[in-house]
């Protein structure tokens, strides 16, 4: 009997939103390393908010995220829209090296070993011969496998991926599933979000299904179900702008991982403010 | 027989006589030509960066925020070179954090609050130059005197030069990935905050310098207009910053030639050249206007 590894994500009780206005509420679980996690859920779940409150992007209102074995900056965060300026002129060489940022820094020169790291990183997103293109002249599918290739060479223990699939066509999306499968082999946490139900059930092992309040998280199987996906359903996505402040300070029952899913219990729908922790 | 051996070993008279003779023989043209390098050379960069963050008219409204403090330096010490220097620099440090201050603490955007700011600043400035009125000395601080350039404002102009050369060395990675994919920047490290605020002092101090030569109305212009049309030609960034430069350089020396021979105020004349290289690359190069006019050329294989 060994003891199970520490979780590399710990979020405890935690409220994500916005104005004061939960978008992810009470949610608490524990993500174990090397997991690949769907997240999946109606549009204004709070998916992309949740990642980016993983990715120290939000501020929590409300409880905390712990990540006490993962070395700062070794996360690795694909915005669903990025700030990109397409009509810059770069390359897509230089997009792709700037992957290399932890280890060149501001002033570092790329070592012959590195410029091939980026050849290859480019080649495993199927874009070899593409390196001197100027990056406004790709497809929104190469772009997505070149933002890939950028986030291969960021080589982080944690890669969160906000809705990496969205608009690019069935080929490109095959492809890059592959990547996240290998990353996985390698043993990386992988959080992504999905809409895809039929993929998420040929290859994330985990799901994690939000509706603002957290409904169910465990193995794929267990939470995609119908009444599961019900249930996320009936929950409202309205925020109401004169929502009274919510008075739970503890949510009724933690979501501890691979244990089946939970319903989780309270429907309630109040402004999130004050909670003195 | 006399004529060809001349020919041969000098260069053409029109050459000596309109191009290199107003250099030779006035100092004050040589002053204004070093002038121009050091700008072209500093200012120039700096504006490719403002336009590829689209930020082109921020610093227009920037350089009018300069005014009221050189105006201020003006109304204490009269010219003096480093007043003015210092109050341009101050103001224009104030009102970059104040429209910065104003953007994320209010609902207006950057170039509401900027505008507000600079309308504001010039007619502060104006008013103030006037207090102590000479009408000279309003059109120095506006047009600038880039033909009376003296050993402290030419020093003080390549000296923000090379600060200017050696930080955007320094920042130009983060700067780059800064204009490019800010919101990865801030992913993998702190240098978000340091590229962008270390930038806009760069354009302030510019600014500045541009004003000792140009004036604060036509700063900007050495800035954009070069960065603007080399453009239009260069597909990536280190063609596109030595364009520029050799662009505003260029036209900083036929500015100063049309100035010297038709007689009319070198500031203007420079702006006007760096808009007429504009106009041209506007019209013939390969990103400008009369590209999608030209018969379609023949698409190739793959």
């Amino acid at each position: 009997m060994h003891p199970a590894p520490p979780p590399l994500i710990r979020i405890e009780n935690l409220t994500l939103g916005y104005d004061r206005h939960p978008a992810v509420h009470h949610l608490s679980g524990d993500i174990p390393a090397g997991a690949l996690v769907a997240v999946i859920g109606p549009n204004g779940a709070g998916k992309s908010t949740l990642l980016k409150g993983i990715a120290g992007e939000l501020r929590p209102i409300g409880g905390r995220i712990l990540m006490p074995g993962l070395p700062p900056g070794a996360l690795a965060y694909l915005p669903q829209r990025g700030e990109i300026d397409h009509s810059f002129p770069v390359s897509v060489f230089d997009v792709v090296a700037m992957g290399l940022w932890r280890e060149i820094g501001a002033f570092g020169g790329l070592s012959r070993q590195q410029r091939q790291r980026v050849r290859e990183a480019l080649a495993a997103v199927g874009m070899s011969g593409f390196e001197a293109r100027p990056i406004g002249s790709l497809s929104g599918g190469q772009l997505q496998r070149a933002r890939f290739a950028r986030l291969m060479l960021q080589d982080a223990p944690l890669i969160l991926l906000d809705e990496p699939f969205a608009a690019i066509d069935s080929r490109t999306v095959d492809d890059l599933v592959q990547l996240i499968l290998g990353w996985h082999r390698e043993g990386r946490t992988v959080l992504t979000v999905v809409h895809d139900f039929e993929q998420v059930r040929r290859h994330f092992p985990t799901c994690l299904l939000l509706s603002r309040e957290p409904v169910a998280f465990g193995p794929t199987a267990q939470v995609l179900t119908p009444e599961m996906l019900a249930r996320a359903r009936r929950l409202s996505e309205a925020f109401d702008e004169d929502a009274p402040e919510c008075q739970i300070e503890q949510p009724a029952q933690a979501l501890p991982p691979d244990a089946g899913p939970h319903a989780h219990g309270h429907a309630h729908r109040h402004e999130h403010g004050s909670h003195r922790h | 027989m006399i004529r060809s051996r001349c020919a041969a070993n000098a260069p053409p008279l029109i050459v000596t006589e309109f191009l290199l003779a107003p250099f030779t023989d006035f100092a004050f043209m040589r002053r204004a030509l070093a002038g121009c390098l050091a700008l072209a050379l500093g200012a120039t960069p700096v504006g490719v960066f403002l336009l590829l963050r689209r930020m082109s008219l921020m610093g227009d409204a920037m350089s009018h925020a300069i005014l009221p403090g050189a105006a201020l330096g003006y109304l204490a010490f009269g010219l003096s070179l480093g007043a003015m220097t210092i109050g341009g620099i101050v103001a224009g440090i104030v009102v970059v954090l104040a429209a910065g201050l104003v953007t994320r603490a209010s609902v207006l955007k950057e170039d509401a609050s900027l505008a507000a700011f600079y309308l504001l600043s010039l007619a502060a400035g104006v008013m103030i130059v006037s207090l102590r009125g000479r009408n000279l000395d309003l059109l120095h601080v506006l047009f600038g005197s880039v033909l009376a350039l003296d050993d402290g404002s030419l020093l003080l102009i390549a000296s923000i030069a090379s600060v200017t050369l050696f930080c955007l060395a320094v920042l130009f990675r983060p700067l780059v990935m800064e204009c490019f994919d800010p919101a990865f920047l801030r992913g993998v490290s702190r240098w978000s905050p340091v590229a962008h605020y270390g930038f806009l002092m760069l354009v302030v101090l510019n600014l500045v310098s541009g004003f000792h030569a140009l004036g604060t109305l036509m700063a900007v212009g050495i800035m954009i207009l070069p960065s603007a049309a080399a453009r239009l030609w260069a597909r990536g960034l280190p063609a596109l910053l030595l364009l520029a430069v050799l662009f505003a350089f260029g036209s900083g020396v036929a500015g100063l030639l049309l100035s010297f021979h038709a007689d009319v105020p070198a500031g203007p004349a420079i702006v006007l050249v760096c808009g007429l290289v504009y106009f041209v690359s506007l019209l013939a190069a390969p990103g400008g206007l009369l590209v999608a006019r030209l018969p379609v050329r023949h698409h190739l294989e793959s």
